[in-house]
């Protein structure tokens, strides 16, 4: 049974990518695998609640070894070239600045999270999923796809972070 | 699990009242069976590590197996010699070149005898030597990424068998021939092997920084059979130990025309004085052929190339640095006591053992004592050289190993058992039957100036009944015994891989806290590597399609690729982004004529494809990676060999 759902949406997945191919005649078969589609590409939670991702917690300093951390008002720009290039490594695998992937889109991610929320998330992501509602609930929306921990140290995090107040 | 335990208990004690039914001591086991339990001495609890690594040899596996002692856990197969599908060594584009030889490329070898690096004689830790024996070859392994990092083969040799046992800065890996060949190979009858036939020792260096090797030296000896050999230490060091048989020089029939001679030799090699001949440009280069293989960590791929030449000395241009020490009875293993002081020739068709003074020995090289000289190689007098036979009763000693405090352990082949005896009064102190027909021994560090004298492991070559049958083939048998005690102590059995020869054993303190945990992307320097995902790409040459890949759980980048032709060769480069500790991700392709890859976070490996028919063909992640595995595939379509499909990629759309 779950293979059929899975098989139907990798199929319409395929097709999807198709449509913005090279062979225009493959378009009517698209029809076909429609239906399932519909229904995946709503991604509307069961509850009425505010999904995760769109949910501001500016109080909410996660959990880690990031405790409190104050950011200068002014935006420091080698730390943002650096910050950019370790997030293009080691993250646009699966976030892109420009729309929602297999993980969520950064932008704008200061107006929704603490910068400490932020820097534990990329630390320790295994013990933000498990301890933080916040995370938690992102794991979920995010279809269970769990983030990687890539290992960086407190002041690459720092520079990604940085990185993303420059992401608005 | 309280009842588990008790039936373990139960199980270990009947066990060792078993064992103690073959002691001479029967008045110590009730005591002995008191305070101690066999059972929690092996017992290592959930998520506990054990005391030390041990490394078996594979034999015909033709790899290296890494166990935990005591609990006898097998923790990895390290590939060395033989392809490995598991991982896609030996398969992969970046590995195969490891397999690479003067006979081309042979994918298995028989793997004999690990021995790990040395500093001032004692275990470092940085690298694992074991020798190929069926086609010459020594391999190193790193003990950071426990993967083979270098292979060299060893020409004018055949059967190499007595390696490869380092010195004691691991200043050479020393590699020794157990067949005698011609040297030159050349187009001869057999049985004009007598006189003409030679045995090649190579002494091969081992760069201090890198651990390269390059053999600096082979002396060319008598054609007889080198069969082990171990370094001199301490005061012996400088010196090397080679055991001979068929000093007959028999080229048929050898179980019977090899076992004439009532001694054979060791022969004591002093490399100190032929290393200073050769710096100072003795020794003859002579045309050879052999290949030099080396994976580098940073490209993750190895290169082969072949070697043209090689430096040999005939032992008799170097005065004063070969001698023949008589051993009775075709002495199998060469041992070397901590000190450097004995050495020990184990007449693995005697009951007793030579045990040979490395101070007489000197004493008279000094006093020119000798017994005659086999092609102009002096003999020195048995009665001269010897320090005592240890007169055990056993029968058919092979190996001995030591405990660092006094005591050797010797196996006996024939009469099933270890005897341990004392250094220097000979007197035998314990013996344990083994299960069954037990080869070599080990204790860690036991063949080095600091053993590390708490368990000794017997491997065993004959299995029968120790387990559940399995038809007729078994893996061999291991067995651990406690000897911090004056008596030894069967511990447990432990089923092992292929067959182990010897076995190397090292604290786990030295080597756990420096085993490597990741790749480090940033570091990656394979030149197929794409270290973001917007490097993703397909290009194409010709008939070759490239696929630089980039993978993180749970997706490949790009998964979607068309444009790919029948008759193509298509090569799928896939690093694996992960930067986090075991999280490989594996990638197979449907009737890829080659294994999986298993890529480690930070890696790329590379995989061939020649797509044989028109279709839309899936691949995907072997490795369970995370909830989202099964998701993790990706397609190809192949296209018929003259259609003009543009080639194109993508992920998701983009």
């Amino acid at each position: 049974m779950n293979n059929i759902i899975k098989a139907s949406f990798l199929l319409a997945l395929g097709l999807l990518i198709s449509c913005g191919g090279k062979e225009e005649k493959q378009k009517e078969k698209i029809q076909i695998g429609q239906k399932t589609n519909v229904e995946t590409k709503k991604e509307t939670p069961v509850s009425n609640e505010v999904p995760a991702s769109k949910r501001i917690t500016l109080e909410n300093k996660g959990v880690g070894k990031i405790t409190s951390l104050t950011l200068d008002a002014t935006i420091d720009n080698a730390m943002v070239e650096r910050g950019a290039a370790l997030f293009k490594t080691n993250c646009t695998a699966c976030h892109k600045t420009t729309k929602r992937f297999i993980g969520p889109n950064p932008t704008g991610i200061l107006e929704r999270r603490s910068p400490e929320w932020i820097m534990n998330m990329i630390l320790d992501p295994k013990l933000m999923t498990e301890e933080d509602q916040c995370a938690k609930d992102l794991l979920v929306e995010f279809n269970g796809a769990a983030m990687a921990n890539q290992n960086l140290t407190e002041q690459q995090a720092r520079d990604i972070l940085e990185y993303f107040r420059t992401l608005k | 699990m309280k009842k588990y335990k008790f039936q373990l208990l139960s199980l270990f004690g009947a066990l060792m009242l078993l064992t103690s039914c073959g002691n001479n001591n029967g008045q110590n086991t009730s005591s002995g069976a008191l305070n101690s339990s066999a059972a929690e001495k092996v017992y290592v609890a959930p998520g506990e590590h054990d005391e030390f690594y041990a490394f078996m040899s594979g034999g015909y596996s033709g790899n290296l197996t890494v166990y935990g002692l005591p609990s006898g856990r097998m923790f990895k197969e390290i590939p060395v010699f033989s392809q490995f599908p598991t991982s896609g060594y030996g398969y992969s584009e970046e590995t195969k070149p490891m397999l690479e030889t003067s006979h081309g490329f042979v994918p298995w070898d028989d793997s004999h005898h690990p021995d790990i690096s040395q500093t001032n004689g004692e275990l470092d830790g940085r690298w694992i030597f074991i020798n190929g024996n069926n086609t010459p070859r020594i391999a190193r392994i790193s003990l950071s990424t426990f993967e083979t990092e270098e292979i060299i083969e060893v020409p004018n040799s055949a059967g190499n068998h007595s390696s490869s046992f380092v010195t004691e800065n691991t200043e050479y890996v020393v590699a020794g021939t157990r067949f005698s060949v011609p040297i030159p190979q050349r187009d001869m009858p057999i049985n004009e092997y007598k006189g003409n036939f030679k045995g090649s020792l190579s002494f091969i260096s081992v760069d201090p920084e890198h651990g390269h090797m390059d053999i600096k030296f082979q002396i060319i000896m008598p054609g007889f059979n080198y069969d082990l050999s171990h370094p001199g230490r301490g005061k012996s060091h400088g010196w090397f130990f080679f055991t001979t048989y068929n000093t007959e020089e028999a080229n048929s029939l050898q179980e019977v025309n090899s076992s004439q001679n009532d001694k054979d030799f060791i022969a004591a090699i002093n490399w100190k004085k032929i290393e200073a001949y050769v710096n100072n440009g003795g020794g003859i280069k002579v045309p050879a052929n052999y290949a030099h293989n080396v994976y580098d960590e940073s490209t993750h791929s190895a290169t082969s190339m072949m070697k043209k030449e090689v430096l040999t000395v005939n032992p008799l241009d170097v005065p004063g640095a070969v001698f023949f020490l008589p051993t009775p009875k075709s002495p199998h293993g060469c041992d070397v006591d901590p000190s450097g002081e004995y050495i020990i020739g184990n007449g693995k068709l005697s009951a007793d053992l030579t045990v040979h003074s490395f101070d007489r020995m000197l004493a008279a090289i000094e006093a020119k004592k000798f017994d005659g000289e086999a092609y102009g190689i002096p003999i020195l007098k048995f009665e001269d050289v010897l320090a005592g036979t240890v007169k055990s009763g056993g029968l058919g000693p092979l190996h001995t190993e030591f405990d660092g405090k006094g005591n050797a352990y010797t196996t006996f082949f024939i009469s099933s058992e270890v005897v341990k005896w004392k250094l220097g009064t000979w007197e035998v102190i314990d013996r344990k039957p083994t299960y069954y027909s037990v080869g070599h021994i080990m204790v860690p560090g036991g063949n080095s100036r600091k053993p590390f004298g708490k368990y000794a492991v017997a491997l065993n070559k004959i299995t029968k009944d120790r387990y559940l049958p399995v038809g007729p083939e078994m893996e061999h048998s291991a067995q651990i015994y406690d000897i911090s005690g004056e008596k030894m102590e069967l511990l447990y059995d432990f089923p092992t891989h292929g067959e182990p020869h010897y076995a190397a054993g090292i604290p786990a303190s030295i080597l756990a806290p420096k085993s490597k945990k990741l790749y480090r992307l940033d570091e990656n320097k394979h030149p197929y590597a794409v270290t973001s995902p917007d490097q993703a790409r397909v290009e194409r040459k010709g008939n070759e399609v490239h696929i630089y890949m980039s993978t993180i759980r749970s997706h490949f980048t790009p998964d979607n690729i068309e444009g790919v032709k029948v008759g193509d060769k298509v090569y799928f480069h896939i690093t694996n982004h992960e930067q986090d500790f075991d999280v490989p991700h594996g990638f197979a392709m449907i009737g890829q004529n080659t294994s999986e890859l298993l890529i480690m976070p930070g890696q790329t490996k590379s995989s061939l494809w020649e797509p044989k028919q028109v279709g839309v063909w899936p691949f995907y992640c072997t490795d369970f990676c995370s909830a989202l595995h099964q998701e993790m595939q990706g397609y190809v379509r192949v296209s018929p060999a003259n259609s003009d499909i543009e080639l194109s990629w993508s992920l998701d759309g983009d």
